[in-house]
């Protein structure tokens, strides 16, 4: 018979064990999801900034999550208090759960105190995209910024993220810089804790 | 040239590029939740996602079809076993089952125990009348549509409304001729 001694029943979701993580999904499962996002929220507003505007407010939901799942899982509870470790935490244990791999690199500003940088060659919500001319400089990646920004607003370090475009001499398509402004708040203490 | 064997779901889950399931997971919560935002009604919600589902299964046949050397099936029997066999598994890297089918073999039941939508979900009270996966039901539809078969597509079992699996119930309306000379040869 079939889901006999399987699927066990839980009244809530938090008495449900939580999975390791390892499970996958066909990348062009998430593509045609990913797909769909868009194209619905492009019927729902009427200008680019909108757009972005409503990619990053998804994203933002899907970073909150992250962060409280990969603290219970990955480190016992706790998380990264400081600027650096909240940024390698983003940098490199974020990406490795969601997109398989650290980002390319993470910079910080050289302009500005309060700039870091995670650039990506390719971004994975960007790789089955094209650009329409008309669309001008929209960013796919906007997803990826909310999710960045909903991970660093939950864990206390309120920023603001967006996603760029940046071309690479010699290659076709431009790698994706995902820029990180950190609210004076953020630094201030930062100064403080020394 | 000599007809290629079909590939096992398996073996093309095996092959093709994977991301991890919870970036998916929470990727479509957030966008049932943006609907439920945007739209206000649960009924709205449920049509909205069926239609997300069928937009997807039209342009994921032909990706279907590529990877997996399935030949045209002989009966709907045939089909209903190819998808929970090989589709659930190449896409979504779980196995369905096949049940309940009625007399005449136009209707029956495709069973999903595992579910990567629905980690982490749980309807809160004013939400009891959604249907959280009905892009699955979409995506049959439109994919189904496309090689030729309306299919009526309705929800049996909710593990999200304390059932104790997934159960789809897909009902053959029509089988469509296909019509010849096809228009592409035009």
């Amino acid at each position: 018979m079939i889901g006999v001694g399987k699927a066990k029943q839980y009244s809530n979701v938090l008495d449900k064990p939580l999975s390791k993580g390892k499970q996958e999904v066909s990348l062009s499962a998430f593509a045609f999801l990913f797909s769909e996002l868009v194209q619905y929220n492009q019927t729902q507003v009427d200008n680019i900034a909108e757009l972005e505007r409503r990619l990053e407010d998804a994203g933002y939901s899907v970073g909150a999550r992250v962060l409280e799942l990969l603290c219970h899982r990955d480190k016992g509870n706790r998380r990264d208090t400081r600027l650096l470790g909240i940024l390698s935490f983003v940098h490199t244990t974020v990406w490795k759960v969601l997109f398989g791999k650290a980002a390319d690199s993470l910079e910080k500003g050289t302009e500005h105190e309060d700039e870091y940088m995670i650039s990506e060659k390719e971004l994975l919500v960007n790789r089955f995209i094209s650009i329409p001319k008309d669309m001008g400089t929209f960013n796919c990646g906007a997803f990826v910024a909310g999710i960045v920004r909903g991970v660093l607003d939950s864990a206390g370090f309120p920023a603001v993220v967006t996603a760029h475009f940046v071309p690479i001499e010699g290659q076709q398509r431009p790698r994706t810089t995902i820029l990180i402004k950190f609210a004076e708040e953020v630094l201030r203490r930062e100064a403080r804790l020394g | 040239m000599a007809p290629v064997a079909p590939r096992s779901g398996d073996a093309i889950f095996a092959s093709v590029d994977r991301v991890n399931a919870e970036l998916f997971t929470l990727t479509y919560g957030a966008i049932v939740r943006q609907l439920l935002t945007d739209l206000e009604e649960v009924e709205e919600v449920n049509k909205q996602l069926d239609q997300m589902g069928y937009n997807i299964g039209i342009r994921l046949v032909d990706e279907f079809l590529a990877k997996s050397n399935v030949s045209s099936c002989v009966d709907f029997k045939e089909t209903a076993e190819v998808i929970a066999k090989v589709g659930f598994k190449m896409f979504l890297g779980v196995t369905a089952s096949v049940t309940n089918w009625d007399a005449d073999g136009t209707c029956c039941s495709i069973v999903l125990e595992d579910n990567p939508l629905v980690d982490f979900v749980e309807l809160p009270d004013n939400c009891q009348g959604l249907y959280y996966c009905n892009i699955l039901s979409g995506v049959i539809r439109g994919a189904l549509e496309m090689v030729s078969m309306k299919t009526e597509i309705t929800w049996a079992r909710d593990m999200l409304r304390g059932d104790d699996a997934f159960e789809l119930q897909v009902k053959l309306i029509k089988q469509v001729p296909e019509e010849y000379p096809y228009k592409d040869d035009e």
